[in-house]
């Protein structure tokens, strides 16, 4: 296992310049979004030597940082395309994997809810649909079936389909885990390494990257919002191209998890999955995503007007969520393109292969996606030996349903109070494989500063415990004392 | 989890009992101070819980007097003050067990506390909930833009400057003009950082008196009518985006976004159990022993926001006009004069001698 971070390891910096060979390997990824950690942890468990190529000093930091973290059956998907298979795979093998790398799985289920007479009259379509894609246990309720589910919906509820399969997960520890069983089976990462060119020579690519060259047989571009200028780059043209759309949400304070056990879903219009309201696995309601297509691939930003109106949608579906203080907002940005359909495009001449377009879906059918990566790669002729005894390591539990490290003792002191993080587990992050770069990284692998304070009580402590280990530290020490 | 409860015994815990008389959770003005009565009052046991290493809650940070002149007849920094109460509160018997966090509390008094060394029950014949309050987080506010580095509040930049010698930012833009704004800008210039401006969205700072001085002494430029827009940075903030009362946006270059005020009760414990919540105060509804809808809970100091005349010109600190009031905090003096009397009800409580709750 190896793993590489630029500003940690300030010592090789001189080595590392942009014409030395930094790694070579049978196959390259770029990206380290959930779907680049997928295919590097499918292709390492094939036997592949696998190199993960990441431009931000951490995975998740384009369009993974902000999803509804729901693992979707694949029920509405547009029936036999390539994303409702992926979906459908990646959501059986989640269900078979998950327990053994640690990961939780909250049941939460789904309801499609009507609130109008239009929106009802949608749900024969909807039913079939789900039905023709293999969801056997979708079925309708009425709306007193409805309310006995869910007691503190809005009353004007008309009815609603019901999904049982649809289920909540962590989205952050999940491609977490994914890269990190990729490292722990002879995978290597490299991150500060933005792709800025390549050649195939007819066998092998020769990448150039910020910090120096990878050579690889096969490339897998993963680099979602971005996927289309690697293409572009690389390649020369592009078939699609990255049509940005951000999705803001609205993160409740747990006292409303109570309030709501299920997924509500909106009827989907032609354009967008529609505003969700969800229970998240850290014990929040959430309310999102907005669609909002715009220019900027890197523009997570929130506003105000968007926020609020997300919270009005909520208390109107749920009014007892007037009660209840927001805790946190965040955006996403989905790497939607002008397709509808994922942009799985093969170049076998050039040994290359784009995932691109993988909208809304992705964290779901990002293992899915890497099985269809490892179908193309042996189609194409590619062999690989799996070792024998893979290794299997879990992620630390961040669940809000499943015990925490805080009921474990001897973790040293709670330093982060609204989400209950540890001492330990903050320093099991920052020495562990994949050490978290920023505060960001930090809070996605423990939930610190997540909650209602948002870091008013422990930003200091916090501060401290990280001193030195990003490269946009918390705090600097006061130059006066 | 009797076994952990029988490892604790010998493992000298201030939690030697799993029962206790008075529970009191939250090691700040209000907590200790009661604590300290209640000792006095010949009540045996009567155990603090602060869920953080340190005893002394929010003036620790606080290094700026005047702290004390009611309770010690002196003028004290916020440290000292908050060491004093300690001691005091040490002297009279009370058990203080740092790192012990209730994560829960149910009916009649009975708590679920985790610390270092294992999660437990206490059973406690009363509880007092001292948790004091925190400012609104730029979240809460749904304000727009980036969510860069650089985003706090004046309790994270207090803590973090006087506690770890670390400080968040060099050139914030201040948002809000009560009181505590002004104890922000008094942090920033031991600290040596330089606001850039000081933004209230009102036509006059929310403080009467001295925030118009207190600007100009320390050479922040006060900008009334001012409202804050967009936060603009990738990893950390590097401008605002402000509308002013004409409707024109302009952008201020700063490292930093400090948000002051806007308080909170710290009521998450309360908010999630089964006592009955005044959402508009965001605190435990209580009488006027501070006793909870549950008679085994009180509440005393910040936690405790009553909404009755609250606007009456009797309950307005000098520094506040009524008509401009911000969300009520209370100074430290004050939560510690709280918590002494709430203790004193407590007292009468135990005795029999209250009333039953309605």
């Amino acid at each position: 296992m190896t793993i590489q971070q630029s500003k940690n390891h300030t010592s090789d910096k001189g080595k590392t310049g942009r014409t030395s060979l930094l790694a070579s390997g049978d196959i390259a990824v770029i990206g380290g979004g959930v779907v680049g950690c997928a295919v590097a942890r499918k292709m390492a468990l094939e036997g592949a030597s696998v190199i993960l190529i990441e431009k931000a000093a951490d995975i998740l930091e384009g369009a993974s940082k902000g999803n509804s973290a729901i693992l979707h059956t694949g029920f509405d998907a547009p029936p036999g395309s390539l994303e409702w298979k992926c979906v459908q795979k990646g959501y059986f093998e989640y269900l078979e994997i998950h327990e053994s790398l640690n990961l939780p799985l909250l049941k939460t289920g789904a309801l499609v809810a009507a609130w109008t007479e239009e929106q009802e009259a949608k749900f024969s379509d909807i039913l079939k649909k789900g039905l023709d894609n293999g969801v056997e246990d979708i079925h309708l309720l009425s709306r007193s079936e409805v309310l006995d589910l869910e007691p503190h919906l809005a009353k004007r509820i008309r009815a609603a389909i019901a999904v049982p399969r649809e289920y909540v997960i962590d989205p952050w520890s999940t491609p977490l885990a994914y890269l990190q069983q990729a490292l722990k089976n002879g995978g290597q990462a490299l991150f500060d390494a933005e792709v800025t060119g390549g050649e195939f020579d007819g066998n092998k690519w020769l990448l150039q990257t910020k910090r120096g060259q990878v050579q690889a047989n096969h490339v897998i571009n993963c680099a979602g919002l971005y996927g289309d200028l690697l293409d572009r780059n690389l390649l020369g043209s592009s078939e699609f191209i990255i049509k940005p759309r951000k999705g803001q949400f609205v993160v409740f304070d747990m006292a409303a998890s109570e309030l709501l056990s299920s997924v509500i879903l909106p009827v989907p219009t032609e354009r967008t999955k529609g505003i969700v309201l969800f229970p998240t696995i850290f014990g929040n309601i959430a309310v999102g995503p907005t669609a909002e297509d715009q220019d900027g691939r890197d523009d997570a930003s929130v506003d105000k007007d968007n926020l609020e109106a997300l919270r009005a949608q909520a208390i109107e579906k749920v009014p007892e969520l007037a009660n209840i203080p927001v805790t946190a907002t965040y955006a996403g940005i989905r790497p939607a393109s002008e397709k509808r359909e994922y942009q799985v495009i093969e170049d076998s001449d050039r040994n290359w292969i784009t995932l691109g377009g993988i909208r809304s879906t992705g964290l779901t059918s990002a293992l899915g996606l890497a099985q269809h990566v490892h179908q193309l790669l042996a189609e194409q002729g590619t062999h690989f030996d799996p070792p024998a005894k893979p290794n299997i390591p879990p992620v630390p539990n961040l669940a809000e349903h499943l015990p925490r490290d805080y009921e474990t003792p001897g973790y040293g002191e709670i330093v982060c109070h609204c989400e209950l993080v540890t001492e330990r587990e903050i320093n099991a992050v920052m020495d562990g494989p994949i050490p978290a770069g920023s505060l960001a990284g930090l809070k996605r692998r423990t939930r610190a500063t997540m909650g209602r304070c948002q870091g008013f009580y422990c930003s200091a402590r916090l501060a401290e415990l990280t001193r030195g280990k990003f490269a946009e530290p918390l705090g600097v020490e006061d130059a006066d004392e | 989890m009797p076994s952990l409860l029988g490892l604790k015994m010998q493992m000298s815990d201030p939690l030697k009992h799993e029962s206790c008389d008075i529970a009191i959770i939250g090691a700040g003005p209000a907590g200790l101070s009661a604590a300290t009565e209640l000792r006095k009052s010949g009540i045996e046991r009567v155990l603090v819980l602060e869920r953080e290493s340190e005893a002394g809650g929010i003036p620790r940070h606080c290094a700026h007097p005047p702290y004390g002149i009611r309770e010690y007849k002196r003028v004290l920094t916020g440290p000292n003050y908050a060491k004093k109460l300690v001691e005091t509160a040490r002297n009279a018997g009370v058990t203080i067990a740092l790192n012990h966090t209730v994560t829960k509390i149910e009916p009649g008094g009975l708590l679920t506390v985790a610390s270092p060394e294992g999660l437990q029950k206490l059973a406690a014949e009363r509880v007092l909930l001292a948790t004091g309050i925190r400012e609104t987080p730029r979240s809460a506010r749904l304000v727009s833009g980036d969510r860069a580095l650089g985003i706090c509040n004046t309790g994270a930049l207090q803590s973090m400057f006087y506690l770890k010698q670390m400080v968040p930012f060099q050139r914030p833009v201040v948002i809000g003009t009560e009181i505590v704004s002004f104890s922000a800008l008094s942090t920033c210039k031991k600290a040596g950082i330089q606001p850039v401006a000081m933004l209230e969205e009102a036509q006059r700072p929310t403080i009467r008196w001295p925030i118009h001085h207190a600007a100009r002494v320390f050479g922040v430029p006060l900008l009334l009518n001012t409202r804050i827009i967009k936060i603009i940075g990738n990893d950390r903030v590097h401008a605002v985006q402000v509308v002013d009362e004409s409707g024109k946006t302009r952008e201020i270059a700063c490292d930093g976004v400090l948000f002051t005020g806007q308080f909170t009760p710290e009521s998450a414990l309360a908010r999630i159990s089964h006592l009955m919540f005044d959402h508009e105060t965001g605190s435990p509804l209580a009488d006027q022993f501070g006793r909870c809808s549950d008679p085994a809970y009180y509440a005393a100091g910040n936690v405790l926001q009553q909404n009755s005349d609250s606007n009456s010109s009797a309950n307005v600190p000098f520094y506040y006009t009524a008509d401009n009031l911000p969300q009520p905090v209370d100074v430290a003096g004050k939560c510690w004069q709280e918590g002494r009397i709430t203790a004193q009800w407590m007292v009468k409580d135990l005795n029999g001698e209250l009333p039953s709750s309605p």
